[in-house]
This record gives C-alpha cells, structure tokens and sequence, in this order.
C-alpha cells in the first residue's frame, strides 16, 4: 500500500513539474497557429519593415516598423535607467554598505520589484507624466521617455539582483589578493571585481532588457501609442506589447488584424527567448570561469 | 637578541565583535629572519599576522588594542595609509588565489595598481619576480596563458611572485604549503630560505618540521596568547614552557 502510495505522489509531482513544459509547448503552438496565417496575406518582409500600421483602414496595411523602433526606443531608454541604477546598487549593497544599510536597503528593493505594473503605470501617467511635460514643455507627457523612465526603475530590482549573486560570487580571496599587493577600494573593485563577475553582470543586463521588452501594462498607459516611427525620446510610441493590450479586443478573431497581432506577440517571443538563452549562456560560462559547477 | 625588530607587536589585543581572540601579545619580527607562529587551530595565528598588514581591518566590528611597528612608527596611526602598508608588507594566503587573469597580468596588477605604468619596468619586474618565486622557467612559454590553469603548487609560487613584484619589506605567509603536495611544498621552502636574504619573513604553519627547517624564531600560539616565543632551536629543543614541550612533541593539540 504504501509503495502505491509513493508512486502516486511521485507521479503526480511528475505531473505538476511537466505541466510547465506542456503550457509552454501549447503557448508556442497556438502563437505559431494564429500568427501565421498573416504571412499569407502580407509577406514577412514587409510585415516587419513596412513602415505604416493601419490594420482597420481600407485597406489596411500591416507594417509592424514602428512598432518594433518604438519597443527598441523604449527598451534601450531604459537601460540607460536599470543599467547604472540596478548595477551601482548592487555594487554598494554588496562591496561597500555596512550591515545595517544592507538590511535596509535590500528589502527595499525586493519591494520594488514586487509593485504591480499597472501601479508603475498609474503613477506614470499621475506623477512623472506631467512633470516630463511641464520641465520640457511638451504637448504630451506620455512618450517614450517617460515610458523609458518608468520601465528602467521596473527592470532595476532585475538587474539588481542578479547582479548582486554574481559579485557574491566573486571569492573573498581575489578581493584579499588585490588587497595585499596595495590596491585601493576603488581599483579592487573596477579591476578585480568587476571583470570577475563581469559576465554575470551582463547576464543581469541582458534579463533586464527581456524583462523591459516583454513589460505590457506600463508601457500601454504611458508611452502615448502613437504608431509612428519614433524620431525622438519625446515623441508618443506605439510598443509592440501596448498594440497587442490595445488592439486585441476590437480585432474580430479570424480576421488579418486578429493574426497579425499574434505574428507581433510571436516575433516578441522569439525575442525574449532569444535574450534569456544568451543570458544562461553567459551565466554558465560564468560559472566555469570561477571554477563552480552546476 | 642581537637580531634587528623590523616589526614590534606590543601588548596587542584584538577582538572579533565580543570574542576575545588576541590577548596581550608582545612579538617581534627580525629583520632578515623567517619567524614562524604555530598553534593548533583556532589559536589566533592568522588573526595575529593579519594584523601586521592591517588585513583585518576590512572586517566588520574588529577592536583592536595595544600598539604594532614597522621600522619604529605605528602602522595603526591615523596618519598611516593602510594601502601604504599593504604594499611595504605583503602576504600569500593559505589557498592559492591568482586572479581569473593572465600569468603576466597577474604579476603586473600590484604594479599598476601602485602606479608603475611603464611597460618596459613591469615586464622586466614581472620576469624578475617570477625567477624570484622559482616559476619562470616553467612557464615561460605561456606567460599569457590564465593562471587558473597552472597546478596548486604553481599558483602558489604564483601569488608569492605577485607579492615580490611590488617589492615588499615583509613578507606574510599563512600556511603557504597547506593545499600543496611535499614536492611542491619543499619548493616554497627553499624559496623561503631564498627570500629571507632580502626578505623579512612570517610565516604560519601547522607543520612543526617545517617550522623547524625553515624559521630562526619561533612564536607558539594557544588561545590567543603567547605561550613562547624564542629562537627555534631553543623552542624545538629546550622549550620552557610544558605546553610548548608538549605541543612540539605532538603530545597535544
Ligand atoms: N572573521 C571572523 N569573525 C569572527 N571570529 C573569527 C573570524 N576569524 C577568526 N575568528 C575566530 O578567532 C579565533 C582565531 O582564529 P584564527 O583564524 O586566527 O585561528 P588560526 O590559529 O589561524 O586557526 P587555523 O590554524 O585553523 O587557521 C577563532 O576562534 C576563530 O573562530
Ligand atoms: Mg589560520
């Protein structure tokens, strides 16, 4: 009896652990299903460099250009804000905060990263919105620099955090061996450290920009919408995640508009996994370089 | 002692938060002369040659008391740059740890860093000190290789290398030989009896023969005092203190 029992359990934590790898092989086949058929009607060359979005015109016209700049646009401007903001954190809370400053700190920014996007969102629009608008006399304030702003402090915990493992996992001793030769904190830090754990660093980089390129609810109620191709950070951007969110309900299903939306959220996918592969890559790299296994 | 005190430890006590783990050591280290420290394990050996190169410092909640010299002048003065100290009293550390770099940069960091940036000095340091260390002509061919490649014994003369190339007064060593095997651990002792024509030299051990071969003075350590201190003959051979005798003798510890 208690042998059945065993290989009950064992087959139902087979089960549960399986059924990850189920929902994402089903996502990936209905993403393939129902973004496909567009390329029937458009070709995939000017689906993705077609420089006009206009899916309810007549006729329409399925040019995902500028929705691809302006996810670019977004996502480099935030790097620009979670690359020095999580990197610099992580590099004071790890090489210089005393204990108390730490136990301060890192609760803080596990807090920021468990905030719900559509808060970001909220305060977006309520907070740094007006203030971009009113400092750079814009039209709008919801454009891709603010868009940018919000979606950098998102990312940080991210990077952040990963960025806080690998230079924990820089030995004691490589700092002791600078140390003892005469290097200073500073050249310690930039010429021992840092080149350690470089590359978990730029693991950490990369998952922040996978994290801003996938950001959904944020960049909808901030970045304007606008589907053109952006010529400037202040300009309102349309971000393939927003046009899904915006469009996805007024789309009637089965329609070109319907499966073009899926060919956006497929090329999304294939980009994301695309950064989360290089990031384990060079994670794992990382880890052999320092001479750690698994 | 006719010998020359190029370091003084007087009336040290030192603590780790609320563990007491120095109590009123008086030591001195000669100048040109290997002194070895033994004790069993957790007596304070490295705690106490950590402090000669101001290592500790970079704990959280150490105290520190009593007063150590180099050359007559307090190295814990608040005029004394630590950085200053480090370089004039180098150490190698128990486990070899060569940094994730190249042999050559490796050797050539403590000399950037403290400001030598001509390229014709640091490679001519770097072969000199490698010769020094006893590892140039087995790696000359591949000085560019990483240095996590070389063997345990190698990265060992490795490290002692990069602590020569920044030409040091004192050397520290915390148990050099305790990840090695005999052949390379017979190797850095007669590196060390080498480096101590030019060298003032520490150095931890729990090997008592190699506290014998090695040292001219020897320091025995048990929790966190002083126990004896003496030339080695004399702590090998007469030891005035039972519990030296005994430790010596391997009755104990
Ligand atoms: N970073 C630290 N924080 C708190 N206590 C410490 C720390 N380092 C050492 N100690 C304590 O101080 C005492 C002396 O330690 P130390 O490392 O100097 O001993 P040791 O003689 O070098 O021993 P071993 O031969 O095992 O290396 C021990 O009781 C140890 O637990
Ligand atoms: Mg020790």
């Amino acid at each position: 009896m208690a042998r059945v029992k065993e290989k009950a359990i064992r087959w139902t934590l087979a089960a549960l652990a399986f059924s990850s790898l189920i929902f994402l092989v089903g996502i990936i086949i209905v993403l393939f299903k129902e973004g496909l058929p567009i390329f029937k009607a458009v070709r995939p060359g000017d689906f993705i460099f077609g420089k006009f979005w206009y899916p309810t015109y007549d006729p329409p016209e399925f040019g995902i250009f500028p929705l691809i700049m302006a996810s670019m646009w977004v996502t480099l401007g935030a790097l620009c804000v979670c690359v020095p903001l999580g990197v610099g954190s992580a590099l004071y809370l790890n090489e210089i905060a005393g204990f108390k400053q730490r136990s301060l700190l890192k609760p803080a920014v596990e807090v920021l990263a468990s905030i719900p996007s559509v808060v970001y969102g909220f305060f977006g629009m309520v907070v740094v919105a007006p203030f971009v608008q009113n400092l750079l006399k814009l039209d709008t304030g919801l454009c891709a620099l603010t868009a940018s702003i919000i979606l950098g402090v998102m990312a940080t915990p991210t990077v952040c955090s990963i960025a806080e493992d690998a230079l924990n996992c820089v030995p004691n001793s490589f700092r002791e061996a600078s140390f003892a030769v005469g290097a200073n904190r500073w050249q310690t830090l930039t010429q021992v450290v840092i080149p350690a754990a470089g590359s978990g660093i730029s693991t950490a980089v990369i998952l922040g920009i996978s994290r801003a390129i996938g950001e959904t609810m944020t960049v909808l109620m901030v970045a304007g919408g606008s589907a053109v191709i952006p010529k400037s950070f202040l300009d309102p951007v349309r971000p393939m995640t927003s046009a899904i969110a915006a469009e996805m309900g007024e789309a009637p299903v089965g329609g070109l508009h319907y499966h073009s939306l899926f060919a956006i959220a497929l090329i999304l996918f294939i980009v994301t996994f695309v950064f989360n592969i290089i990031a384990e890559l060079v994670s794992r790299k990382f880890r052999i370089r320092l001479g750690q296994s698994g | 002692m006719p010998d020359n005190a190029k370091m003084k430890a007087e009336k040290v006590d030192f603590f780790y938060g609320p563990r007491h783990a120095l109590k009123g050591i008086d030591l001195d280290i000669c100048e040109n002369r290997v002194t070895a420290i033994i004790g069993p394990s957790g007596c304070g050996k490295s705690t106490f040659i950590r402090l000669l190169n101001r290592m500790n410092e970079l704990i959280p909640n150490t105290i520190l008391k009593g007063k150590i010299s180099l050359d007559g002048r307090d190295i814990f003065d608040p005029s004394v740059d630590p950085v200053e100290i480090r370089r004039r009293v180098g150490m190698v550390f128990q486990k070899p740890n060569p940094f994730p770099k190249s042999i050559f940069e490796n050797i050539a960091y403590g000399l950037k860093v403290n400001g030598v940036s001509s390229r014709k000095i640091i490679e001519e340091r770097v072969v000199k000190s490698l010769q020094e260390a006893a590892l140039w002509h087995e790696i000359k061919d591949r000085i560019n290789d990483n240095a996590l490649k070389l063997s345990g014994g190698q990265q060992q003369r490795l490290c002692i290398a990069r602590c020569l190339a920044v030409e040091p007064e004192v050397i520290l060593f915390d148990e050099p030989c305790a990840s090695l095997d005999p052949v390379s651990t017979q190797k850095i002792e007669e590196l060390i009896l080498q480096l101590k024509k030019d060298y003032t030299i520490a150095i931890v051990t729990h090997n008592m023969q190699q506290a014998a071969r090695v040292s001219d003075y020897t320091g025995f350590f048990l929790l966190g005092e002083l126990i004896e201190f003496d030339r080695t003959q004399r702590i090998f051979t007469a030891p005035s203190d039972k519990r030296t005798e005994d430790y010596v003798t391997g009755r104990f510890g």
